[in-house]
């Protein structure tokens, strides 16, 4: 059973002559109680990807595709109604947790102002418990319920953010880069408490990273982001151990851990969205493009119900045309042309 | 490349002599304290962001200054390059004491110990192009006035750092580059004036994974052909890893190890130490998020837990790591969160009653019960509690429990400083090696 699919969504941004493509013809599918990782380096769409979910674009973005949720199509739905969805069906929780909490009200205040919108026949002792009970699950006692978002470190308030959006039992909740900004002791409670998501709420997750390594640990499923489009996607074990987009795999080579044995990054930059590159997006960056990558846009192939890619690289040959499965070339990439 | 310098001829004793020195280095802040606090004459605190470091820096070496922020590595980066002053202690640089110098004779050190910051964004004027920014350094010290020579110079390090050919990158402002770009364009700057040193304060935390190894690798190229000395500070154990010749790791202003990169990494001996390794994310699938990560946070540096300052967190604390008052607080209120919305916490809660009088950190414990409770009711429930987790290392630190007069008294074991001592390749500040009283 899904809890959300996602269907042909295109995201765009500024002017209706010079749009910003951010996201680009997008399907994905979440599961009941799934943890799916959106990943990409910054400006690949992933945090528009999250918002537009969620509708919570900023004004001036335009969307259409689908997104489904419980029969409905989210895009075109009213702000009023969307308001409704938002907390008891669809949470959020966001990098920086002190910009979204009211320094003026006390933790207690917030919580009571989240069951009073969206669940208003709880009495008062029953908000409070449920309150309590789940500021608990996330580590932060009773004892400090009456207090305000400056008293709590940083790591507590991203606590604090996480109970606010589960208190209301939320069926997915979309986490864009809970953890950026936290140490990394922090950062591995949070995550523990993220995955024990589904088994403590039945909450489904998608988690928006730049880590992979946070991927790896936490997800279920990944899908792979570059410039709009989502490029693979597939369970966690599979991409990791045999990536299928060469951009998945230069990723995952880039990524920085103790076992790394071999520094290695990927050339160039992400290109605007304004005006990104004919055929496949990433081709000027690939090691691998062949001709076909410059000329058209790839097909995507699925292997099986749960893995698909966009890549020349696995066909189909027969869309190939003649010669455009030979090496691509090109100038070759500055040394700081990057990121 | 400076001639002067070049030309140099190497003393024996100077290359067995540490680059930089630092003895029992203590740099505080006063923190003020509200204007409530002042009115009543409360004192406002001191943060001891560095509370008596000593290490020495080594030429040619790669130091990695690791830990959590508040941890105190970037005060002490700080200090050494005169940007914070010393509250106390040494720093010897190239045998010059520099901790009392005026800023006006510092700027002579400047010259030979430079900076890159982790933010390249916030580093480089805006209104200034690149070739300015970086040639900049050759007019605040005056060093050359002739145009061409300059353009040429800064040409010359603008492509050395990989902004090639330079003519693309000398007219265009920092908005024009991207993360990766405009920090290659710092380190241009920081180098340009051929300094023998570098910090490093966590110069690749902000940009993109993919840009990230390049940077590094740039920085252990210019190391080698410019001979240099890096001070690298970082939360990230991983990049330290690629980078380092030695490790410090730092808690709470003070460093609880130091060593050799390859002994840290391989036999990590301090428990902070092995924590911060254990919650680095490996993109291993096989691998799932860490779940015997220490508890809470870094504390409050005005205020930091007697003894070893990491025991409220430690797994393997025990006697003599420093229990006191504000541990029992963290024990109950950890226990209620857990619990909350439970049969039987609320009564618990009411039970203690107020907590407060528990944040005066102290060994000796005296409790006085809420009205209408008497002691050996509490005493009874911190039996049982403890009875209910007797692996919690708290309970290890407690010499007595008992109901005495009108209080709940409880003692526990005096608290004892850790200080770093050898233990194998490494130097610790930890209870669990060495000879320090159990």
């Amino acid at each position: 059973m899904s809890v959300l699919q996602v269907r042909r969504l295109r995201v765009y941004y500024g002017t209706p002559a010079q749009p910003v493509r951010a996201v680009e013809d997008v399907s994905l599918e979440i599961g009941e109680r799934e943890v799916v990782g959106l990943v990409g380096e910054s400006g690949c769409g992933k945090s528009t990807l999250g918002r537009g979910i969620l509708g919570l674009l900023p004004e001036g973005a335009r969307a259409d595709g689908e997104v489904l949720y419980g029969g409905r199509n989210l895009i075109g739905l009213s702000p009023k109604e969307l308001r409704r969805l938002r907390g008891p069906d669809l949470g959020l929780v966001f990098q920086e947790p002190m910009t979204r909490l009211n320094p003026l009200s006390r933790i207690s205040e917030h919580f009571r102002e989240t069951l009073k919108q969206h669940e208003s026949r709880l009495s008062d002792a029953e908000m409070r418990r449920r309150s309590l009970e789940t500021l608990g699950r996330m580590g932060i006692p009773p004892t400090r319920f009456d207090q305000y978002p400056h008293e709590f470190s940083g790591g507590m308030r991203q606590r604090i953010m996480i109970a606010l959006a589960l208190v209301l039992r939320p069926k997915l909740l979309v986490a864009d880069e809970p953890t950026t900004s936290l140490d990394v002791i922090v950062e591995g409670q949070i995550l523990a408490l993220l995955a024990d998501l589904k088994r403590d709420f039945g909450t489904a997750l998608l988690l928006i990273t730049h880590n992979l390594g946070i991927v790896a640990e936490s997800c279920d499923r990944i899908a792979v982001m570059y410039a709009g489009k989502i490029v693979e996607e597939g369970p966690v074990r599979d991409v990791f151990a045999n990536p299928a987009h060469p951009y998945t795999r230069e990723l995952l080579r880039s990524t920085i851990s103790l076992e790394t044995t071999e520094l290695h990054s990927i050339p160039g930059a992400p290109p605007n969205l304004i005006d990104p590159p004919p055929g496949c997006r990433f081709h000027p960056r690939c090691p691998d493009a062949m001709r076909v990558c410059a000329q058209l846009e790839p097909v995507e192939k699925r292997f099986d119900q749960v893995r698909r890619v966009q890549c020349w690289l696995h066909g189909p040959e027969s869309r190939v045309p003649a010669g455009g499965e030979l090496p691509l070339e090109r100038e070759a990439i500055g040394v700081a042309d990057e990121a | 490349m400076r001639p002067e310098a070049a030309e140099l001829p190497p003393e024996p004793e100077a290359a067995e002599s540490p680059l930089v020195s630092i003895r029992d280095l203590r740099t505080y802040y006063s923190i003020r304290g509200s204007f409530a606090d002042r009115l009543v004459g409360r004192e406002a605190g001191v943060v001891r962001a560095v509370d008596g470091v000593s290490l020495d820096i080594r030429r040619g070496e790669v130091l990695g200054l690791v830990g959590e922020s508040g941890s105190g590595k970037t005060t002490l980066g700080r200090t050494l390059l005169g940007l914070a002053r010393a509250t106390s202690g040494n720093v010897d640089f190239e045998g010059q004491e520099i901790t009392r110098l005026p800023e006006r004779e510092f700027r002579a050190v400047r010259r030979r110990m430079q900076v890159v910051f982790q933010d390249p964004h916030a580093s480089l004027n805006p209104a200034m192009t690149i070739g300015q920014s970086v040639g900049h350094p050759f007019q605040i010290h005056g060093l050359e006035r002739n145009r061409d020579r300059l353009r040429l110079r800064v040409s010359e390090m603008l492509e050395r750092v990989g902004l090639a050919p330079a003519e693309a990158y000398l007219d265009k402002y920092p908005s024009d580059l991207s993360g990766g770009q405009k920090q290659r364009a710092v380190i241009a700057r920081a180098l340009i004036l051929n300094p023998v040193m570098l910090v490093a304060d966590e110069p690749v935390s902000m940009l993109d994974m993919s840009v990230r190894a390049k940077i590094l690798e740039l920085l252990l190229a210019l190391k080698h052909d410019f001979d240099l000395t890096y001070l690298y500070i970082t939360h990230d154990l991983a990049t330290a890893r690629f980078f380092c010749d030695r490790i410090a790791i730092m808690y709470l202003g003070r460093i609880v190890e130091i060593g050799p990169a390859a002994a840290i990494y391989a036999d990590p001996k301090h428990p902070y130490t092995r924590a911060l390794l254990r919650a680095i994310p490996e993109p291993d699938p096989e691998r799932a998020v860490p779940r015997d990560l220490p508890r809470g946070e870094v504390p409050d540096a005005a205020r930091p837990p007697l003894g070893c300052h990491f025991h409220p967190r430690c797994p393997n604390a025990f006697e003599p790591c420093g229990w006191e008052s504000r541990d029992l607080r963290e024990l109950l209120e950890a226990r209620w969160a857990r619990d909350a919305g439970r049969e039987g916490v609320e009564e618990e809660e009411a039970l203690f009653g107020d907590l407060s009088g528990l944040d005066v950190p102290s060994p000796e414990v005296r409790f006085p019960p809420p009205r209408g409770r008497r002691p050996d009711e509490i005493v009874a429930a911190l039996e049982r509690i403890r009875s209910e987790e007797p692996g919690e290392p708290f309970w290890k630190g407690v010499e007595r429990l008992e109901a005495q007069d009108a209080h709940v008294r409880l003692d526990f074991h005096p608290p004892n400083d850790p200080r770093l001592e050898r233990t194998g390749e490494v130097d610790v500040a930890c209870h669990l090696y060495g000879s320090a009283p159990r």
